[in-house]
């Protein structure tokens, strides 16, 4: 729909344009700035070109946990997304039982993250955690601590836990928009429920799916607080993901500019990403359109 | 094949109905014969949704039980009713090709597929669709989306009734026509039971054997269109039925006849007779088609004031006053308007006599 | 008011909606603008108010060039097909909104909007909710709406289309009368050629945003000037029958020909389209000239007053509208007559080189 052509809107957006100015655009230039020196301290800094990202390129700690990070996303999206449709199918849709249920559902999205890793952290331990100790009650030797396969499960069970509603939340609304008929009309065609959710529940939550699957992936991609306060990224390295390593490498050791270098190359795998949902968002529309 | 039958048959979408307006549907006895074609016409808001829902499965009455050859079936769910609905909204499955949306319900129920793949051409092939079977039906048009769902019901077997929701409402005028022609072939090449919901006379009476008039929850009428037309039971059946609707006077029942501003109308004795001396409200009915309209005087012919003529293409309709009330004439094409005077008259066998709504009948 | 549109083009993502349209609108006058979904009704009437910018043209109000004019100065209402009111807004609000908007005296807004919702029969409803009344009367409500405003243009986009039969019937005749009196120019969508002959006035007809034809509604049913306005202003569709010319007949298919009359004479020897209204084809001659037709019955749709005979031959088919009821069955063979007399001739490119003589036109 196109409005009458008229200047006056810019003003408006203005104040949103220098605020996005200041917060993100110079911080990002600063960034790029660093990624091609070399800083010593503050008043001693050479042009280096691009010499670090050579280096993070064949940096064995980096390139590790950047196969962490995408072993992790992948892990986690096979869970949550099938986890997430399951839930919002099995939530009641009318009356006073879905106001509850749609609470219930959010709580995990409300709590602040580092609470979440916290609590996580705490209910795993072997002592005093009720799952932890439960688990070796029964006779599982769990540590997240010490065992790498535990620690990897634990994160992942703390990511599907915390951020399962999400998906759930977005399919239930997805579903809420199929209009009566065609389950009406699938009945009369004697369909099995497996059917029915195939052939029309399914295709109809594609759009929805499709942000989810995008909002999910991004958010994994650059997830720090959690594993960080559960595991340090421990045990040894085995769950530092991308993020923390960037962290430790930029704050800890002060090398501002391979750790600028790689926040790019970051940014733009991310950025890379999005773009492939975006196009696939864009050509299922115009699908649709015909 | 299906005998469906109504008894007693009352639905209120309250829990605790209390007077008759609480109903959608009031206390009802009827029968639908097996092979027929019906039609289920009323304006909106009538219950005619409710009855197709109540027939198919999809609702439960609330009084009343409806048998399908004789036996209750209020408890059978839809998919047990082997009913096929199609519904105002194109319904297709989008993932699939047109032939798989056809042989959807037959893969449903385990049919081995060369039997499927010979019925899924032989109703593509009635319906005109056999060069889109390869198309996603995504892209159909609203029309080509009816066919597919029609044809869903069609393909099966075991189908005793096919009940249409109002089916041609998104579809282009210029395309209904084919439409309903298909409809009425498929209906006199299957010969099954057909059921028509629709708030249009023109396309109940072209698609159907018998049309039930429902009015307020009821069926006022049950007749061919032919019926309907010329003896409208109800003063609803003549008003919705016809374009335009029936004519009515409100008259007086003075001095052994029938009177109207001073003028006393031509009543057979008979139907006269049949007036109670009670009678709330008296009315005559006359449908436009056939008031004749002269621009000569002549016995019994009525003084009259032309108001307008609106010319319809294929006829004209002349509305007119007669002693202070607003008439219509339904006249051909090529018949000329009188320029100066007018004058009406009625003829003696369309004259309807209605008490209270309801119309009396000369005796056989 | 007057309204003038100039070689209005509109196009859209490489796809042209509107095609070179030029419109001449008198005050006082009723419009119908009448086309199939998608031929560019809607678009037309945006533009009209001053909702989009066209592509290329000018849009004049009163001899005036508002084309760039935002729809906010321009005096125009509008009527939509989803029946739009304020919800939450009683009627009486609903309908005095745009008179608030103007900043009327209160007494002068009681008193337009009580005249207005008693001409469209809703002064009962005014305290009432929208949503609490049927669509029939949210509709009148939205008209209501639309002519308490007393604009100069008012555009309606198919206004009745999710209303009943009965209930469009009505609200036409009310339509018709509402207008008489004004001095506005009114523009009102349609898909059905017989609303627009019962809306009478002027129509306009649209064809994949091309503009084919306008004039009086009589006039553009009477003498479609081409083949495909013949087509769309009928319902049952038009019989379009194709034919040969020569210097003493006109034959169709070779096997069935007449005599050419002296009507036809005029036409050069060549490839017509002919066409036949579906009325005018009849059981019995009608008059000595009719051209026997032997053909068989496909199909005979009967309503209480009227029957449509589908019947063909193998050259051609046919529709045939009959008053009465005509009963008959699948492949009976019958004899139709054809009106020598009455027919419309197309050449190859679609255009009217001949229309039927009528008396009185």
């Amino acid at each position: 729909m196109n409005k009458i052509e008229n200047n006056k809107a810019w003003f408006l957006v203005l104040p949103v344009f220098l605020l996005v100015a200041f917060s993100a655009v110079i911080p990002l230039m600063t960034v790029v700035n660093y990624s091609v020196q070399d800083i010593f301290d503050p008043y001693t800094r050479y042009f280096v070109g691009t010499e670090w990202f050579r280096q993070v390129m064949h940096d064995p700690a980096l390139r590790g946990a950047l196969l962490r990070q995408f072993i992790f996303s992948f892990t986690i999206l096979a869970i949550e997304i099938p986890l997430g449709i399951l839930v919002a199918l099995m939530m009641p849709t009318t009356g006073k039982a879905a106001s509850a249920a749609l609470i219930l559902i959010a709580i995990p999205l409300l709590i602040p993250w580092n609470v979440v890793g916290t609590i996580w952290q705490i209910y795993g331990r072997a002592d005093i955690g009720l799952f932890g100790a439960a688990m070796n009650a029964l006779g599982w030797e769990y540590n997240y601590a010490s065992n790498p396969t535990h620690a990897w499960m634990t994160v992942v069970l703390i990511d599907v836990w915390h951020w399962t509603p999400l998906v759930a939340l977005l399919c239930y609304s997805g579903l809420r928009a199929i209009p009566e008929v065609y389950y009406q009309a699938a009945r009369i065609d004697k369909a099995s429920r497996w059917a029915i959710f195939r052939f029309i529940q399914l295709p109809k939550l594609s759009n929805v799916l499709i942000i989810g699957v995008l909002l999910r992936f991004m958010d994994s991609f650059m997830i720090y607080t959690e594993p960080f306060v559960l595991t340090g990224g421990g045990p040894g390295n085995t769950t530092t993901f991308l993020s923390q390593s960037l962290v430790k490498q930029a704050v800890g050791q002060f090398d501002l500019g391979p750790a600028a270098a790689f926040s790019l190359v970051y940014f733009l795998v991310i950025l890379l990403v999005c773009w492939l949902f975006y196009t696939t968002i864009m050509n299922m529309q115009n699908d649709k359109k015909v | 094949m299906a005998e469906i039958t109504l008894k007693a048959l009352a639905h209120s979408y309250s829990s605790h109905p209390v007077q008759g307006s609480d109903y959608a549907i009031r206390e009802m006895n009827h029968i639908w014969e097996q092979g027929g074609a019906y039609a289920l016409l009323g304006p909106s808001g009538c219950g005619k949704s409710t009855m197709l829902n109540i027939i198919s499965g999809l609702l439960q009455p609330s009084n009343g039980e409806i048998l399908f050859n004789r036996e209750r079936v209020n408890e059978l769910k839809p998919e047990e009713r082997n009913i096929a609905q199609v519904f105002q909204f194109p319904v297709v499955y989008d993932t699939m090709t047109v032939y798989d949306n056809l042989a959807f319900p037959l893969r449903n129920i385990k049919m081995p597929e060369h039997n499927i793949r010979s019925k899924v051409h032989e109703i593509a092939d009635i319906l005109d669709l056999t060069e889109q079977l390869k198309r996603k039906a995504k892209g159909l048009s609203a029309d080509e989306k009816q066919k597919v769902s029609m044809g869903r019901g069609l393909v099966r077997d075991d189908v005793t009734a096919i009940l249409f929701d109002e089916p041609l409402t998104v579809i282009d005028p210029q395309l209904k026509w084919k439409l309903r022609r298909k409809l009425k072939q498929i209906h006199e090449q299957f010969n099954i039971t057909m059921v028509y919901v629709t708030h249009d006379q023109l396309e109940a009476s072209t698609f159907a054997d018998k049309i039930a008039v429902m009015f307020d929850g009821q069926i006022v009428q049950f007749g061919t269109p032919r019926e309907l037309f010329e003896n409208p039971a109800h003063t609803f059946v003549g008003y919705f039925i016809g374009s335009p609707g029936m004519n009515f006077l409100d008259v007086e029942f003075k001095n052994g006849g029938v009177n109207f501003a001073g003028k006393t109308l031509p009543l057979s004795s008979q139907l006269i007779a049949k007036i109670p001396a009670d009678a709330e409200r008296i009315q005559i009915g006359i449908r436009p088609e056939f008031v004749q309209i002269w621009s000569e005087p002549q016995d019994g012919h009525l003084d009259i004031e032309i108001d307008y003529c609106e010319d319809l293409g294929t006829y004209k309709i002349l509305t007119f006053r007669f002693a202070d009330q607003v008439l219509k004439a339904r006249l051909s094409e090529d018949q000329p308007i009188p320029t100066g005077k007018a004058y009406v008259s009625f003829p003696q066998q369309w004259l309807k006599l209605y008490i209270n709504d309801y119309l009396i009948e000369e005796p056989a | 008011m007057s309204l003038s549109l100039k070689n209005i083009t509109r196009v859209v993502d490489g796809e042209t909606w509107l095609e070179d349209i030029s419109l001449e609108l008198e005050p006082g006058s009723f419009n119908v603008l009448l086309g199939r979904t998608r031929a560019g009704k809607t678009s037309l009437m945006r533009i009209m108010a001053g909702l989009d910018v066209p592509s290329s043209g000018q849009v004049l109000m009163n001899r005036v060039d508002v084309t760039g004019v935002s729809v906010r100065e321009r005096n125009i209402s509008m009527v939509y097909q989803q029946f739009i009111n304020y919800p939450n807004l009683s009627v009486f609000e609903n309908i005095a909104s745009p008179l608030r908007l103007a900043r009327m005296p209160e007494a002068e807004i009681k008193r337009r909007v009580q005249e207005t919702a008693e001409m469209l029969h809703i002064e009962e409803f005014l305290q009432r909710l929208p949503l609490q009344l049927s669509g029939g009367q949210q509709q009148r409500t939205a008209m209501a709406r639309a002519l308490v405003k007393d604009s100069g243009l008012i555009l309606f986009d198919e206004p009745l289309v999710n209303l009943d039969y009965k209930l469009r019937e009505e609200l036409r005749s009310e339509l018709r009368t509402l207008f008489k009196e004004r001095n506005c120019i009114a523009v009102y969508a349609t898909t059905e050629p017989n609303e627009a002959l019962a809306l009478g006035g002027n129509t306009a007809v649209l064809h994949e945003g091309q503009l084919l034809q306008m004039g009086p509604t009589e006039s553009v049913y009477h003498k479609p000037m081409n083949l495909v306005t013949a087509e769309m202003f009928s319902e049952p569709p038009i019989n379009v029958i194709k034919g040969r010319v020569t210097d003493t007949e006109v034959t169709f298919d070779d096997t069935i020909h007449f005599q050419l009359n002296n009507e036809l004479k005029i036409l050069t020897p060549g490839d017509y389209n002919f066409g036949v209204r579906p009325s005018h084809v009849g059981l019995v001659p009608h008059a000595d000239d009719d051209l026997e037709l032997p053909v068989k019955v496909e199909l005979a749709e009967i309503s209480g007053s009227e029957t449509f005979l589908h019947v063909n031959n193998p050259h051609f088919d046919l529709v045939l509208h009959l008053s009465g009821v005509h009963e008959y069955h699948v492949d009976k063979e019958i004899n139709v007559y054809f009106p020598t007399h009455k027919l419309y001739a197309f050449d190859n490119e679609g255009h009217l080189v001949h229309s039927p003589y009528r008396i009185g036109v």
